[in-house]
């Protein structure tokens, strides 16, 4: 035939939507119905490849179960091991709750936007996490610790429903040691807890801060993140110095499924990371 | 006949009858034939051999929920409009296995198909699927991310496009401007004469496929015909979509009463994006064999009708009708434009002639538009 038809040869470009295999490396307990899966590639190519920015998140697959989008928690220093801090909610979640070291798990990533540490550099920044909230906060906070010089006050708002649902409670100390100043709340004490009690925007009544020079970065659930944003804004730091973290369904993280679409945004591409001012107009609409 | 083949953006006629050395020329050439005919009381896209399979005198009357084919004395293969399917069935495919996993000694083999898709010819697509064709480009294949599935399908297609001759009463591509001429993005363009076909060439392949057709340039006389035929099925359009003020006045209004007013007629069924050309959103589910030991991870299309399709841990984002629909049109007219810098609606009408309760999308915002908010 005549070489005006289209070409024969088909470009086959990597599917996007095939899994690389990692193995499960260790599964750390942090919180009740809570525990951090550490994993790494199980191709060495793979391991050598992957680098990720604070923030960012990777698809985890099970065959016959399904997969779910889950923030990496780990150093991003170290990418070679990866670690998921994961809440066991629905089915894939319980799934791999049930993994153990040496079992594998399908990876792809990471996905999405990431936390501003660049825009951070020199400033100050205040950390605002709401249980699980927390896992995508760490990578940041291990950031900083890196090269804790780099930036001004650095302060860690955190709460959770009750004591034994705050993460990452063993490294609270080494944070403060090292220059991070961690303010703890719980909704609901125990007869042993000795810290604040209450909702985590209220600890920002502790924050003293110079706005002009102060990033916020928030994850939890939006109606904390709501008033989060309130009590920064109260504060007269400007809405493009407030980032919040969002969650959606995704069933792709590429762009194609639609399912995380929030106005304008997909939050897999542009998300999970978001700035206040972007998505102002839409942020806390019901049933949006 | 003439000997050589006519040259890249030439007009030509044909005669109506060497349609056929086409679809010939098309078969030798590997190509799956895909094209409009009769099936259930619809003009359908499957597979076609001959100019017999077409809906010849087959015209669809059409209106809000309504369908009806009726045989009229012109002979005519393409005075049809668009019926319920369209093109993305086959570039999009509802259901499409992503790649089959088997777990042993404690590892996994992972396997994506292997078989080639089928080198598709489209026969009879319209102007507004043209402009869907090229908006699904732009989502699945136009960002740093590529739908390898999509792209190895799309890269091999052959599109024979038709010039509408009538439009239904849903149709407004006039309004959104992408019909009723197509005017790119094919290989050959056909406006059917009575006597004759007048086909524009749109690429070496498409002159490829006149061979052992015998065709004349087209006269002064045939185009003029030919261009009232586009006009004719143009002034018919009788709806319009007014899209100036597009997408704020959406944006604006998102807590519009005419939402909770839509949702008392909605049934939330997702047929308007099941026949929409640009509706794009899937899911994918996992299907093993009973003892675990292998799986087929298969895509299947989703609608954001569908209850589940927002769910997260602890419920769904939009739990009623209302924001459901309000999340269809406003992405649809509005933040579509935002992503992807066109509308995702081409003005085809499916969404309106296959609404079982006839909800229909330009009086949604003319409803919106009327009151309000400033």
């Amino acid at each position: 035939m005549s070489t005006a038809f289209p070409a024969t040869e088909v470009r086959h470009p990597i599917d996007p939507m095939l899994p690389s295999l990692a193995m499960i490396q260790a599964v750390k307990p942090e919180a009740y119905g809570i525990s951090t899966f550490s994993m790494a590639f199980v191709d060495s190519e793979d391991r050598a490849n992957y680098h990720f920015q604070p923030g960012q998140f990777n698809m985890l697959y099970l065959p016959g179960v399904g997969e779910v989008a889950i923030s990496v928690s780990s150093d991003p220093g170290e990418p070679e091991v990866l670690g998921h801090t994961i809440r066991y909610a629905g089915s894939v979640t319980r799934a791999i709750g049930r993994l153990k070291p040496g079992d594998v798990i399908g990876v792809r990533g990471p996905y999405g936007s990431h936390w501003p540490l660049n825009k951070t550099l020199g400033n100050n920044l205040v950390i605002v996490a709401g249980g699980i909230g927390l896992a995508p906060l760490r990578p940041v906070i291990l950031s900083i610790l890196r090269q804790r010089d780099a930036y001004g006050r650095v302060l860690l708002l955190y709460g959770a429903r009750t004591p034994a649902d705050l993460l990452y409670t063993d490294e609270f100390e080494s944070w403060q040691q090292r220059g991070i100043e961690v303010h703890v709340t719980v909704d609901l004490a125990d007869e042993n807890w000795r810290g604040q009690v209450g909702v985590v925007p209220q600890l920002f009544y502790r924050v003293r801060v110079d706005h002009k020079k102060t990033v916020v970065m928030t994850c939890g659930p939006e109606i904390m993140m709501r008033f989060v944003i309130y009590e920064a804004l109260a504060r007269r730091i400007p809405k493009e110095s407030i980032f919040i973290s969002m969650e959606r369904n995704m069933k792709c993280a590429v762009g194609f499924c639609g399912h995380c679409q929030f106005g304008p945004t997909f939050i897999c591409k542009e998300g999970p990371v978001l700035n206040f001012a972007a998505i102002e107009p839409f942020f806390g609409k019901e049933d949006f | 006949m003439s000997p050589s083949l006519p040259r890249v953006s030439a007009s030509v006629a044909i005669p109506k009858a060497s349609l056929q050395q086409v679809f010939d020329n098309l078969r030798a050439a590997a190509y799956l034939l895909i094209g409009p005919t009769v099936r259930d009381g619809a003009v359908v896209l499957e597979e076609i051999e001959r100019l017999d399979d077409l809906p010849l005198g087959w015209i669809d009357e059409q209106q809000p929920g309504y369908y009806r084919l009726r045989k009229t004395r012109d002979n005519h293969y393409f005075d049809y409009s668009v019926g319920p399917h369209s093109w993305k069935q086959f570039l999009h495919p509802a259901r499409l296995r992503l790649f089959s996993i088997e777990k042993n000694d404690g590892s996994w083999t992972i396997r994506p198909p292997q078989e080639m898709p089928p080198r598709y010819a489209f026969i009879g697509v319209r102007a507004c699927d043209l402009a869907a064709i090229a908006i699904q480009d732009h989502v699945l294949i136009g960002s740093e991310f590529q739908d390898s599935h999509y792209a190895a399908r799309r890269e091999q297609v052959f599109v024979l496009a038709v010039n509408c001759s009538r439009a239904t009463s849903s149709c407004f591509c006039a309004s959104m401007k992408t019909g009723p001429k197509a005017t790119g993005g094919f290989d050959l363009a056909l406006t059917e004469l009575p006597d004759i076909f007048l086909a524009e060439i749109g690429s070496e392949a498409g002159s490829e496929m006149l061979a052992n057709v015998p065709w004349e340039a087209a006269t002064a006389f045939d185009q003029g015909r030919a261009s009232r035929v586009i006009q004719h099925a143009e002034r018919q359009n009788e709806r319009q979509m007014q899209t100036d003020d597009l997408p704020e006045l959406l944006y604006e209004n998102l807590e519009h009463s005419q939402w909770d007013e839509v949702a008392t007629r909605c049934l939330s069924c997702a047929n308007c994006t099941l026949v929409c050309p640009t509706c794009f959103c899937s899911t994918v589910e996992d299907v093993s064999n009973l003892r675990g030991t292998s799986a087929e991870r298969i895509r299947v299309a989703d609608s954001c009708f569908n209850r589940d399709f927002s769910h997260v841990h602890g419920g769904n984002i939009r739990p009623s009708i209302r924001s459901r629909y309000r999340q269809w049109l406003t992405h649809k007219l509005a933040s579509w434009i935002d992503q992807f810098g066109t509308s995702g609606c081409v003005g085809c009408g499916r969404c309106i002639t296959w609404c079982p309760v006839g909800i229909e999308i330009t009086e949604e915002v003319n409803a919106i538009r009327a009151k309000a908010a400033k």
